[in-house]
């Protein structure tokens, strides 16, 4: 059998939005209508699929750190550590900054339950929208209602932005987190400096 | 525009789902036994009642649920949601039949 060689490859990595660096931080506006751009990229994203109120599902909770949410738009844990968003009834999405050691104590908890533990890690990448005019940004091309009183700030939905179907995370008051699948990267970018365009020049009145 | 209420999700764009055609048409419970008329009934012939209807959507953009609704196909209005497995909250020609609520 040949020798197992362990070598880091992270220098070799290449994020979905590496080729557009230089237009992410020349596309930001801004001032009072500002809005920016930017790549998080190689999060650690774990697939989750257990029932809630079995076993699997409490072993899963209990690995994780947080308790799986259990409601449509309810984020687990915090933004910046590990967070649990609701992607079904009994499917949930772990998000972590890269490097978390999470899926082996998620794979051990969960056992041989019935449930499902998968890395996703290079599934999506996250595109950070983030300034007064982030909402106006997403509203042209989201069908989800996005106004504070029905969309919080820790909350996160299944829904589509444009043709390309996301993660929408709401963080805070003024960030959103776009999370599109790898290969709808490029468009949603895209798609985003196209919309962001507009609040660079002054409003017409 | 039309907003349709996801049982697990609320109230959603219709752009947001899929249709999946009339709801309860239950399987054979012996298929090997069906003529090829039968099964072309179970395959094909679906009911299309001016009113209320049973139907199935899924939530292909949100949860990815499947669900059942019932709605009326002469004002295209959603009369009521339910998940499967839940008894039907209004009744249509196409209920469910007893003891299998598909």
């Amino acid at each position: 059998m040949a020798e197992q060689v362990l070598t880091d490859i992270s220098a070799l990595r290449t994020s979905p939005l590496a080729h557009l660096a230089s237009a992410l931080v020349q596309g930001a506006v801004s001032g009072e209508r500002g809005v920016g751009l930017r790549e998080i990229a190689f999060t650690t994203q774990i697939g989750l699929r257990a029932e809630p109120g079995s076993a699997a599902h409490a072993a899963l909770s209990a690995a994780a750190g947080v308790q799986l949410p259990s409601a449509v738009g309810q984020v687990s844990g915090s933004a910046d550590g590990t967070a649990v968003l609701w992607l079904g009834p009994d499917d949930f999405l772990v998000v972590a900054p890269e490097g978390s050691e999470l899926l082996g104590p998620l794979v051990d908890a969960l056992g041989d339950e019935p449930g499902q533990v998968v890395d996703l890690s290079a599934n999506r990448t996250v595109i950070e929208v983030s300034g007064p005019s982030a909402r106006a940004v997403l509203e042209k091309g989201c069908p989800a209602d996005l106004h504070p009183r029905a969309f919080a700030a820790g909350t996160a939905i299944t829904t589509v932005l444009g043709p390309v179907p996301v993660l929408l995370w709401k963080t805070e008051a003024e960030t959103f987190r776009v999370l599109p699948r790898a290969s709808f990267a490029d468009y949603t970018a895209r798609w985003l400096l196209d919309g962001m365009s507009e609040f660079a020049s002054d409003p017409v009145d | 525009m039309m907003l349709i209420e996801c049982p697990w999700c609320g109230p959603r764009n219709e752009t947001e789902y899929g249709y999946g055609g009339e709801a309860h048409v239950a399987y054979p419970a012996d298929p090997s036994a069906l003529n090829d008329n039968e099964w072309a009934k179970f395959l094909f012939y679906r009911k299309n009642p001016k009113g209320l209807f049973a139907e199935r959507w899924v939530h292909s953009a949100g949860c990815r649920r499947w669900f059942n609704a019932v709605r009326d196909t002469v004002t295209y209005e959603f009369k009521a949601v339910y998940k499967p497995g839940e008894p039907q909250p209004i009744k249509t020609t196409n209920a469910p039949a007893q003891g299998g609520t598909k």
